[in-house]
C-alpha cells in the first residue's frame, strides 16, 4: 500500500519482502554470491599479509606462515577456499547469463545445483590435495 | 493520452540520450569493468590456487624466489590489479545498496576505496621488491 500523487491509498505491486518471500535456490545462491564476495574481500587481507611477509625477513614470513598453519588459520583458509570456489563457479554462471545463456527457470535451477555440488567437490579436492602436499 | 506519452518520452534531452550515461553518469562502465575483471580472474585464480598448492610448507627463500621470477611476478601483478579492481567495484555496489543517507554512504565509499587502494599498493610493492 502506498499513496498516489493525490494522496489516495493505492495498492501497487511491491518488490518481494525478504521476510515473506519463499526462499528459492536462485535467490539463495544470489545472496550467497554477495556474502562470499564480501568474505573474499576480507580474505584479501591474508593474501596481502602473505605477499608483504614474503618480501620481508625470514621472521616476518615465519609469523605469517605460522598464523596460516595454526588451527584458526587453517579454518579461515578452508572458509576462504570454499568461498573462492563458490564465487568462482557462480561467477561463471553469472557470465553465462550476461552472454544470454541459461536464463530459463529449469536451466537456472540446474546450473545452481551444479554450482553447489561442484563447490563441495572442488573445495574438498583442493583441501585434500593441499593437506597431502603440506 | 498518446500526446502525453510522447511528452514523457521527450523529457530526456537529446544530448543526454546521445551520451547514454544515465542517472549514474557512468553508463555501463561499472557493469562492464566488473565483467572484464571477472573474466581476467578466471584463469588467474586457477593459476594462483595451483601455485599456492605447489608451495604449501615451502621455506621462505623458495617462496620469495618463486614470486620474484619474471612470469610469476607479472601474473601476480595482473592478479592483484584485477582482484582489487573487482573488489572495489563489488564493494561499491554493496555499500550503495545497504548504506542509506548521503553523507554516511559517501564516507563509507571513500573509506572503502582508501582501504582497497592501500591493500593493492602494499601487495604491489611487495611483489616488486621480490621481482627487482
Amino acid at each position: 500500500m502506498a499513496r498516489n500523487s493525490d494522496g489516495k491509498w493505492v495498492e501497487r505491486p511491491l518488490s518481494p519482502h525478504l521476510q515473506v518471500y519463499r526462499p528459492q535456490i536462485t535467490s539463495a545462491l544470489s545472496i550467497f554470491h554477495r556474502i562470499t564476495g564480501v568474505g573474499l574481500g576480507i580474505g584479501s587481507l591474508l593474501l596481502v599479509w602473505w605477499l608483504v611477509a614474503a618480501s620481508g625477513t625470514d621472521a616476518d614470513y615465519a609469523r605469517a606462515a605460522g598464523f596460516i598453519g595454526s588451527p584458526l588459520g587453517v579454518l579461515l583458509l578452508f572458509g576462504w577456499t570454499a568461498a573462492l570456489v563458490y564465487h568462482f563457479l557462480n561467477g561463471i554462471r553469472h557470465l553465462a547469463w550476461d552472454a544470454g545463456f541459461g536464463f530459463e527457470r529449469a536451466a537456472a535451477h540446474a546450473s545452481g545445483k551444479l554450482v553447489v555440488i561442484m563447490t563441495i567437490v572442488l573445495t574438498l579436492l583442493v583441501f585434500v590435495v593441499g593437506l597431502v602436499i603440506w | 493520452m498518446s500526446a502525453n506519452k510522447m511528452e514523457v518520452a521527450a523529457m530526456r534531452s537529446a544530448l543526454g540520450r546521445a551520451r547514454g550515461l544515465g542517472s549514474a553518469k557512468t553508463g555501463t562502465a561499472h557493469w562492464w569493468a566488473q565483467r572484464l575483471t571477472a573474466i581476467a580472474l578466471v584463469p588467474l585464480a586457477i593459476w594462483f590456487v595451483l601455485a599456492v598448492l605447489a608451495h604449501l610448507g615451502a621455506p621462505h627463500a623458495e617462496v620469495a624466489h618463486w614470486i620474484g621470477r619474471p612470469v610469476n611476478a607479472v601474473l601476480l601483478l595482473a592478479l592483484i590489479v584485477a582482484l582489487f579492481h573487482h573488489l572495489q567495484l563489488g564493494s561499491q555496489v554493496v555499500i550503495e545498496d545497504y548504506i542509506h543517507g548521503e553523507a554516511l554512504r559517501l564516507a563509507a565509499l571513500l573509506l572503502m576505496r582508501a582501504v582497497v587502494a592501500l591493500l593493492f599498493l602494499a601487495a604491489f610493492i611487495a611483489i616488486l621488491r621480490m621481482a627487482l
